[in-house]
């Protein structure tokens, strides 16, 4: 055994190696059970989604599934459009300008996943103290380009990897 | 604590068998010998009832469990086959739905009996913490469960409690995607759950075996909250408390057979009759009435982090309630001041309770911040301030001296003397 006088011995290496190689092999079991939960390969699997715009009439807001959730896709009026431009950056919890949140060129079409970044709710369209989305679980507002304006959401409405693929329709994902 | 008779079997394959495995002296010493305060009240029957309560949850949960299916396909349209189809299926999730909430108000009567009579306190420390943990694991099944049928209500508490994770720095959303298995709440979400609601009452049985060991190595409490000090103060579990628990558990069963028999679905949600639609929340979500304070917390903070936080900053501070009541005196019987304090935490504990029913605007919001601030002071400051302002009132010497004055027939000449002093 080891003593104070013989510092650190044979046996020692042999206790933290024995440790070590053991933390190891538990790790390296326990990862499979861990991460079994994660996404499997079917579900990383789902196709993106196209969508045709021609259907959505200006003010209309229609609700597509992707990736199980679900995606707003608002046809936003000029009004609307107008009131999330003329908003100060300043005024808002989480700043981003209109223009980053659309497709160049495609103003009016907003493209957002439908699910509230506070503790993800669907909020409801057209409601809220600014003409955009409510929430009705824990009360957040958003406005028309689905920034969040009022409430305990600590981030706006996402804007999920899409595309034109031609003038009237999208794919997202 | 010494019992008052000690088990030997006078059969002789009962002794053979018992000198081999003592495990009806171990019965018998914890159940039938095992001395108890006799002073004990009707508050102190919850122990017994709560442990039959998790028996009806597993009976009824491991016969309902032969008829659902756990797909979001079929999860739905099982419950309502248990409800119409499956023999006496209809009594018996409405055992298990109702006795779940049975099982909450058993359980917040036996913590609030626990804060009123010091029962956390030296050297019941480990015991309380035991319990807290007992109470955290029961919300885990009873949130898990309630997502099993698969309807409006169960999707959308499992998407909003689930998401509670996502308030966690940098990690968050890794941690949502793994315990959804997908990108939102769905079959995979379904399919642990379900495993999950299975393998936590075992888990709570485990545990509660410890939490009953960690209570006969350091005795009850009692209503007067000092210590037994002779046999005269105690009188044997069998027959006083198993007839007095008896007695309890029936009349705790009128109640839940009024729920089950006559107003089954009073407690639940209509939407959740409606088959879960990952498109549309409903209007107003709320949580079943047990869990109701806690979501009053998390929404009167105006922040995702900080609502997360403080909700389960409310349960985390039940473990260091030993340290931070500085009291020496457990029964608040002989606490004139934390007497008062304790009945003020109790309502507004019952006003969060009716805040996180009703919908997050207005004069709500500021009245849920009000008794959340509260909540948390009561625990933090006050409970540990108390200890050094209150002065407590004299204690009786033995449990038997203030069993047997309080039912001394005409009052003896000693007693009507003594009795203004002690209790002035």
């Amino acid at each position: 055994m080891a003593t104070a006088t013989a510092g650190t011995t044979r046996r020692d290496f042999l206790y933290i190696a024995t440790a070590a190689v053991g933390a190891v092999g538990t790790a390296a079991a326990v990862w499979p059970l861990i991460h079994q939960m994660n996404p499997d390969a079917s579900v990383l699997a789902l196709a993106s989604t196209e969508v045709d715009l021609t259907p959505i009439a200006e003010g209309q807001i229609v609700t597509v599934k992707w990736r199980g959730k679900p995606v707003f896709i608002s046809h936003r009026t000029k009004k609307e459009i107008e009131e999330a431009r003329a908003t100060p950056l300043a005024q808002l919890p989480d700043p981003q300008p209109d223009q980053e949140r659309v497709k160049e060129g495609h103003d009016q079409w907003l493209v957002v996943v439908g699910v509230c970044t506070h503790l993800g709710c669907v909020p409801l369209g057209h409601q809220g103290d600014y003409d955009g989305w409510f929430c009705p679980c824990h009360g957040s507002h958003y406005d028309t380009s689905g920034r969040i304006r009022q409430g305990p959401a600590p981030a706006n409405l996402e804007v999920p990897t899409y595309e034109f693929v031609s003038d009237t329709s999208i794919r997202i994902g | 604590m010494s019992g008052h008779e000690t088990f030997q079997p006078q059969n002789k394959a009962l002794a053979w068998f018992e000198r081999r495995l003592p495990v009806f002296g171990l019965l018998h010493s914890s159940f039938v010998a095992y001395p108890t305060p006799r002073n004990l009240n009707y508050w102190w029957t919850f122990g017994g009832i709560l442990s039959v309560m998790l028996v009806v949850q597993l009976v009824t949960g491991i016969v309902l469990v032969m008829h659902f299916v756990p797909t979001s396909a079929g999860a739905f349209d099982s419950v309502e086959h248990i409800m119409r189809n499956v023999n006496y299926g209809w009594l018996l999730r409405y055992i298990h739905a109702n006795g779940a909430s049975m099982f909450f108000l058993a359980v917040y009567i036996h913590i609030f009996r626990g804060l009123y009579y010091g029962s956390y306190k030296d050297p019941r420390e480990v015991l309380w913490i035991l319990g807290v943990i007992l109470f955290l694991l029961m919300m885990a099944t009873a949130f898990m469960g309630y997502v099993l049928p698969w309807g409006q209500m169960s999707f959308w508490a499992a998407t909003v409690i689930t998401n509670l994770f996502s308030a966690i720095p940098l990690v968050g959303d890794a941690i949502v995607t793994w315990l959804w298995g997908g990108y939102s709440v769905d079959e995979p979400t379904l399919k642990r759950f379900f495993s999950l609601h299975y393998l936590l009452p075992f888990v709570i049985f485990g545990v509660v075996l410890l939490h009953v060991w960690a209570l006969h190595v350091v005795g009850q409490n009692n209503p007067d909250g000092i210590d037994v000090k002779s046999n005269k103060d105690t009188v044997p579990f069998t027959p006083h408390a198993t007839v007095k628990d008896s007695f309890g558990l029936i009349c705790f069963f009128i109640l839940f057979a009024w729920f089950v028999f006559y107003i089954p679905n009073y407690l639940g949600h209509p939407d959740n009759y409606i088959p879960a639609n990952p498109l549309q929340t409903p209007p107003h979500i709320v949580p079943e009435w047990y869990f109701l304070p806690f979501y009053a917390i998390l929404r009167a903070i105006p922040s995702k982090l900080g609502g997360v936080v403080a909700m389960f900053a409310s349960i985390a501070v039940l473990v260091f309630v030993p340290w931070l009541d500085t009291s020496k005196v457990r029964s608040a019987r002989y606490r004139p001041l934390y007497r008062q304090f304790f009945w003020i935490l109790l309502i507004v504990c019952i006003g969060l309770g009716y805040l996180g029913a009703k919908p997050p605007e207005g004069g709500y919001v500021i009245a849920a911040r009000l008794l959340t601030a509260y909540y948390f002071i009561h625990f933090l400051v006050i409970l540990p301030l108390l200890g050094y302002i209150e002065t407590p009132k004299p204690l009786p010497a033995s449990i038997s001296e203030s069993v047997l004055k309080k039912h001394a027939g005409a009052p003896a000449a000693a007693g009507a003397v003594r009795s203004p002093e002690r209790n002035g």
